[in-house]
């Protein structure tokens, strides 16, 4: 059982194995991205446990509104470089490579972020509403990423948007029914 | 020339405490503003004036004093789940009535509250000097290791608890570099002038600039011609270095505008 001040999802059970894009559906507020932070330690786990094989597994987040000071003039390349992303993006990405994210508009950014956190060698990659903003072609951009996914490597996507999740996962959990 | 007393050789260790200085605050006010704790400077300015005056009655040198008042405190902060705007405003409020009460009722207390408020760049000695190059060459040190942590902190702030790492190991040598920055800032330059070191140049490059480092390369020369500008009106003019630095500094907030003209260029 996870949450902050108390419990707000679970009791939850599940594993994920390597190559595996796992989507978790839901209700809004049953906790998707209150589990996903539980995954990275920013939520309280008040119950139950994580167990990582092996214990090195590297996790990168995109957080459902990534962070985004205002007036920063860091580049877009800048940015995915943080994260050691290859700066060899497909084309509707490089073209934000030299811009500063400050001018990226909302689906610029969130695509930008999304990509920096499957590109950075992460074993575990959880992504929390990644289509917010997107337009069309973005959606294909980012699921032809997930489609490339390497065999070693596995998604946990969070994404209200049933059709993102049926065309991209192996698996499908609803986590409504584990709301606390 | 020999009418300028700029270059009186009296001059030589302040000018060059305060150029040191002026590298460093507006450095780490980059950072500070990229994190959005750019107020904490003030804060802890106030903080590290209260605890200057009570380096009298402590019988203690001003700057452990100050050092440990400002390092308390931040540690505060950095053991806090959330910091934000209000902790600083609260804190400055607080320090600035502790550093003014405490003068009031200390020995000579109000001198010293004065030169730290107003600074005493002047004063500058030897070991003022060699403490700011000290601060600088650990900051040149660590500031690309300290930077892509604290950008990472900043962009993806679940990285560090995600993959088992520490968030201290980088946030503790940033917070000590900015606690004893704010400190001999507070001595040199006094606590607004030093505030001012932080704020205004990462706030005016960081609308002109395309990218990170060409908006630090920016900062500090912002930094460095106000201070140049500043320190030389200052004594030509016979003005006291603070106010004049402060005002050299707040006439750069029109090159902003320059942003509109930038078209792409700018962030804003």
């Amino acid at each position: 059982m996870a949450g902050y001040t108390g419990p707000v999802v679970g009791p939850v059970s599940f594993d994920l194995y390597a190559g595996e894009v796992l989507g978790l559906g839901g209700a809004n507020g049953a906790g998707k991205s209150t589990l996903l932070r539980a995954l990275t330690g920013s939520a309280r786990i008040f119950s139950g446990r994580i167990d990582r094989h092996p214990s090195g597994v590297r996790v990168a987040h995109h957080r459902q509104r990534p962070e985004r000071p205002p007036e920063l003039p860091l580049l877009g390349r800048e940015l995915v470089a943080l994260l050691g992303a290859p700066s060899d993006p497909p084309p509707l990405i490089a073209r934000l490579m030299g811009q500063p994210i400050a001018l990226m508009s909302g689906g610029q950014y969130q695509l930008l972020q999304a990509w920096a956190c499957l590109n950075s060698g992460a074993d575990v990659v959880l992504l929390d509403e990644p289509t917010n903003n997107l337009d069309g072609s973005a959606i294909e951009v980012l699921s032809g990423i997930l489609h490339r996914l390497g065999p070693d490597r596995a998604v946990i996507l969070v994404s209200h948007e049933r059709p993102f999740l049926e065309a991209n996962c192996n698996r499908q959990l609803d986590i409504s029914e584990w709301t606390a | 020339m020999d009418g300028l007393i700029l270059f009186d050789p009296l001059f030589r260790v302040p000018f060059f405490n305060g150029l040191l200085l002026a590298v460093v605050l507006s450095l780490l006010g980059a950072y500070l503003r990229m994190r959005e704790e750019w107020l904490s400077a003030f804060a802890l300015s106030q903080v590290a004036a209260a605890g200057g005056v009570l380096s009298l009655p402590l019988g203690l040198p001003m700057v452990l004093t100050a050092s440990v008042a400002a390092g308390v405190v931040a540690l505060v902060f950095g053991l806090l789940p959330r910091v934000n705007n209000n902790h600083y405003g609260w804190t400055i409020l607080l320090g600035w009535s502790a550093a003014l009460i405490f003068a009031a009722n200390t020995h000579q207390g109000s001198v010293v509250v004065e030169s730290l408020l107003r600074g005493q760049l002047y004063f500058s000695n030897p070991w003022h000097l060699v403490s700011a190059l000290v601060l600088l060459c650990l900051l040149f040190a660590s500031v690309r290791w300290l930077s892509s942590r604290l950008m990472i902190g900043r962009f993806f702030p679940d990285h560090f608890s995600a993959n088992g790492i520490p968030a201290w190991r980088h946030r503790l040598p940033f917070g000590a570099l900015v606690v004893f920055a704010v400190v001999l800032g507070t001595v040199a330059m006094g606590a607004v002038p030093a505030f001012a070191m932080f704020f205004v140049p990462a706030w005016v490059s960081f609308v002109l600039c395309r990218g990170w480092r060409k908006a630090l390369v920016m900062t500090v020369a912002l930094a460095l011609a106000a201070y140049l500008v500043g320190f030389a009106l200052a004594i030509e003019l016979d003005q006291p270095f603070g106010p004049t630095m402060v005002l050299v500094l707040v006439l750069l907030a029109p090159l902003r505008l320059l942003a509109k003209w930038h078209g792409e260029g700018s962030v804003r």
